[in-house]
């Protein structure tokens, strides 16, 4: 056939209606416009906290002083003369979560090069999905274990351990966490290429060699992510403390007392009546605040360190 | 070579240094093992405690049929697990095509620029946000400025923005999975962008995409912290209207600005009771909530399973 | 090639004479030479499996002569890498991996493969095709394997790091900044490196796979300069693709061919005369 378009040559026969080809591309065009508002969203979503956040916090501000709030040693919004210092809550924050991350991190790192390094792949198989049962357990659950199973138990070796205390919830979202912190930083040595461990066990290294000397120290970065993440999550943690630990705040950092922590004090307030627009409601927009910027702060140190792990191999 | 080194290099007794490797190596391998055993014993303890608490509630058929009840052994889940239910129908309904279409656009479609940047950080942070501030940003929205009261819509809602990272995230990892010869393929055919995904590259990633859905879902269900601070009481005793009714249109969206109460806050609320028997029937309340979420998880790791396998 | 010649072949006649004498035959499927000198080990009937069952290494014996170049050539995927690292035992790594045969050292006897995997790599080096210098300063490189052998006198360090550096012709263009990360360096320094890491625990034997496939041509030659003087120092067993790299720094060659071996000669003999008909296709570009 002679071809009069040489621009365009004839196609075989099958022919394309300019009208579908038209259709399919508007589709296509609104297709991406609408996965891209559907991105969008989570950007509004964070937009949509800030903006409440600040906007009652800002009112909460007009009537207690900043300095107040984050140098004062009392934290009473509900008596008749109120006081608004955060450090009680905050004690309480860092203890608890103090004594998480104490259990989680040492039992995570562990856990992880055992997984990563030493476990055959069809214990790694197992043990993962397990962890994964571990960490899909609600947290109100672990409320329950923490009050009635774990402070008794702790009652028998501590006679004076209150009810409500602060140790309990410490060590058990420590275990919470265990399964978070553990698959973050087995990721960070798993992203660690083989061929480095095999230049280890080629000049003679040990599994607990290569592990110690060559894999943790390359997947640092990775595994100073997994723990500021970790942290993020004790510090964010709302209904262990709360079941377990009271919801009183008590400036103090003796975990053997019982203590309100941020979240706490925000559920607390919520369970009570407590009208819009009073000053003990717009404290916990204050208290959100803090708890808000503390965990942002983390967030991203872990984002940027886990960023340049992975660029790294 | 010199000799100084010469003499060090060949003093070496390789025997006694790999035994003392050897032995290294089990001492690390039997602390990682007692690690693990901690991990599974306290997911043990935690069930059989449970269980063997609630029994005498969970073998109760009323239980599961009956309104709470200011009479600890009367009280029953009724309410706690409708209001469950139709929470996370609104909660799937808003995350899973949000979250998906998301992670569809920052994987395929979004240029290296810096709105992508910003969504990607954004994204991230959100994910590490704690569960209670999306409970007030809820409440200044949802409940105050936007005046939707403490129904199952605003906690649909909520959980659905609360685990938007989660599905955001496995879809994008689902996608990434997908061998990069099949995008080639489709695109080689003729297909333009969208035909490429949604006939070749959604599907290829379903159950990925699947896997991480049911795991968000399965975090929603525990969610407490969120839930409590815009207002939900745990002492509810109706149901939200049914969404099917008697007369014409025989469908009714009522149910989503009802009051109600969801399986965490209905066993908080009973941890939270002095007497002793309402903490029997929390346990109870615990284990069904346990077994909600655990049959979900365990559903995601199967299906994962399965997808690797083929 | 039939048994009998086989046995012909290994009566301790000058090889040389006997290779000259003889001609490339379409019927000789395999040809094996034994050397003269002292052998540091000896491979017999060596079969390797890895855990999926894939058998890599098919009945291979040869010697490996002491202080020596041996190096491996053969078609990708015919087995050198998977040889090459038996000698180290690295497969012991991985799971469900199989030996059957023998690697014996000598002159002590001990077949390599009843040892402890350890204690094997302590004694046994080896250099990657890939440079994989840890992500630490360049003296703490050098010193990695020194370190777990429990040698920590920081003068004996001292010194071993300078020599090893000399020996991997790296010290002159590192010894001003051993303290920076040997990730900075260019790719063929890192190779030298890895190298020189080797060195420093002065190994019985040295395993190279491929090291400057990854590396352009003129650190190419830096690093077979550095082979060329360890020719007489140090056993060393490398594994080529490039036919004249073999030539110019090997004194003998073995030729594999699907996980077998083909010839085994002195590396003159094999690239100018070489007694086999697939050995010649192969080096003469005729196949693989
Ligand atoms: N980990 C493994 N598991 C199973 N089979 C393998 C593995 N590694 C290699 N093989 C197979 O063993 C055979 C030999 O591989 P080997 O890597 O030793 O070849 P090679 O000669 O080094 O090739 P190249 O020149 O490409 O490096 C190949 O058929 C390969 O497919
Ligand atoms: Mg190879």
């Amino acid at each position: 056939m002679a071809n009069s378009n040489p621009a365009r040559p004839e196609s075989s026969g099958l022919q394309v209606s300019p009208h579908f080809l038209r259709k399919r591309e508007m589709v296509n065009q609104s297709a991406r416009y609408v996965l891209m508002a559907a991105a969008a969203v989570s950007v509004l979503v964070t937009i949509g906290i800030v903006y409440v956040l600040l906007s009652e916090a800002l009112v909460f501000f007009e009537e207690v002083s900043v300095w107040e709030f984050v140098s004062g040693t009392s934290w009473t919004p509900m008596f008749s003369v109120p006081t608004f210092g955060i450090w009680p809550l905050l004690s309480g924050t860092i203890v608890v979560s103090g004594i998480a991350l104490a259990v989680s991190i040492p039992f995570g790192l562990v856990l992880s090069v055992y997984l990563s390094e030493y476990a055959p792949d069809n214990v790694r198989e197992t043990v993962k999905p397990i962890l994964e049962l571990l960490e899909g357990v609600p947290t109100v659950v672990y409320g329950y274990f923490a009050l009635l199973l774990v402070t008794p138990m702790l009652q028998l070796f501590l006679p004076g351990l209150p009810g409500f205390n602060m140790l309990a919830p410490g060590l058990v979202m420590g275990i919470m966490i265990l399964p978070y912190t553990t698959s973050l930083s087995e990721d960070a040595m798993r992203a660690v290429p083989n061929s480095m461990r095999e230049g280890a066990y080629a000049l003679g290294y040990s599994r607990f060699h290569t592990a110690t000397r060559v894999v943790i120290p390359a997947a640092m970065s990775g595994i100073t992510a997994a723990f500021i993440l970790a942290m993020s999550r004790a510090v964010g943690e709302t209904m262990v403390v709360a079941i377990a630990a009271g919801q009183m705040p008590n400036f103090t950092f003796n975990p053997m007392e019982g203590a309100a922590t941020i979240t706490t004090f925000i559920v607390q307030v919520s369970l009570g009546d407590v009208s819009h627009g009073s000053i003990a409601y717009l404290s916990i927009f204050a208290a959100g605040m803090v708890l808000f910027l503390l965990t942002l702060v983390f967030n991203l140190i872990g984002f940027f360190l886990r960023k340049r792990y992975r660029q790294a191999y | 070579m010199n000799t100084l080194s010469e003499n060090v290099l060949s003093g070496i007794d390789y025997a006694s240094i790999s035994r003392k490797n050897r032995s290294r190596d089990i001492i690390f391998a039997s602390l990682g093992i007692f690690v693990l055993f901690i991990a599974i014993t306290t997911l043990v303890a935690l069930f059989l405690d449970l269980a063997m608490r609630g029994a005498p509630r969970l073998a109760d058929p009323d239980f599961y049929t009956s309104f709470p009840s200011r009479r600890p052994l009367d009280a029953g889940i009724l309410s706690a697990w409708v209001g469950t239910i139709m929470v996370m129908v609104v909660t799937a309904v808003v995350a899973v095509p949000l979250g998906v279409a998301a992670g569809l656009y920052l994987e395929e479609y979004a240029k290296k620029n810096w709105f992508t940047d910003v969504i990607e950080i954004n994204v991230s942070n959100l994910a590490g946000v704690p569960s209670i501030v999306y409970g007030l940003l809820a409440l200044g929205l949802f409940v105050q400025t936007f005046g939707m009261g403490e129904t199952v819509l605003v906690a649909g809602l909520v959980l659905a923005l609360l685990i938007l990272p989660i599905i955001i995230v496995s879809t994008r990892e689902a996608i990434r999975s997908i061998p990069s010869e099949l995008r080639e393929a489709a695109y080689g055919l003729g297909a333009n962008q969208w035909q490429t995904m949604s006939m070749y590259i959604i599907p290829a990633a379903k159950p990925g995409i699947i896997t991480g859905a049911i795991v968000g879902l399965s975090r929603a269900i525990g969610e407490t912290a969120p839930i409590i601070t815009i207002g939900a009481l745990s002492f509810i005793a109706f149901l939200p209207q049914s969404p099917i009714t008697g007369d014409f249109p025989f469908i009714s969206f009522e149910w989503l600005n009802s009051g109600f109460t969801v399986m965490p806050i209905q066993m908080f609320g009973w941890v939270s009771r002095p007497q002793a028997d309402f903490q029997i029937t929390a346990a109870a309340a615990g284990v069904v909530l346990i077994i909600m979420t655990l049959a979900m998880n365990a559903l995601a790791i199967y299906i994962r399973y399965r997808a690797r396998k083929s | 090639m039939s048994a009998n010649e086989m046995a012909t072949n290994r009566i301790g006649q000058p090889a040389r004479m006997r290779a000259q004498s003889e001609r490339p035959s379409e019927t000789r499927e395999h040809w094996y030479l034994e050397p003269e000198g002292t052998l540091r080990a000896r491979v017999s009937n060596l079969k390797f499996w890895y855990g999926d069952g894939t058998q890599a290494i098919d009945d291979v014996s040869m010697p490996l002569v002491d202080k020596q170049v041996t190096a491996l050539i053969g078609p990708s995927g015919c087995g050198k890498s998977t040889f090459l690292r038996c000698f180290n035992r690295m497969h012991d790594l991985y799971q469900g991996v199989k030996y059957s045969g023998s690697i014996k050292l000598l002159p002590e006897d001990e077949n390599l493969i009843d040892l402890d995997p350890n204690i094997v790599r302590m004694r046994v080096g080896m250099v990657f095709q890939k440079p994989n210098p840890f992500p630490k300063s360049i003296y703490e490189n050098v010193i990695a394997g020194l370190k777990i052998r429990g040698i920590s006198k920081r003068g004996v360090l001292d010194e071993i790091v300078e020599t090893s550096l000399r020996q991997a012709a790296l010290w002159d263009e590192v010894k001003d900044r051993l303290d920076q990360p040997a990730l900075s360096m260019s790719g063929g320094q890192q190779q030298r490196l890895c190298i020189a890491r080797a060195l420093a625990v002065q190994p019985e034997i040295l395993l190279l796979d491929e090291p400057t496939s990854a590396l352009d041509p003129i650190a190419t030659a830096k690093i077979e300069d550095l082979i060329n003087q360890l020719s007489g120092k140090v056993t060393v067993l490398i594994v080529t693709h490039n036919m004249q790299q073999a030539a110019r720094i090997s004194n003998y060659t073995s030729y594999m061919y699907l996980g077998k071996l083909i010839e085994y000669n002195e590396t003159d003999s094999l690239f100018t005369r070489p007694m086999c008909q697939r050995t010649e296709d192969y080096i003469t570009g005729r196949f693989g």
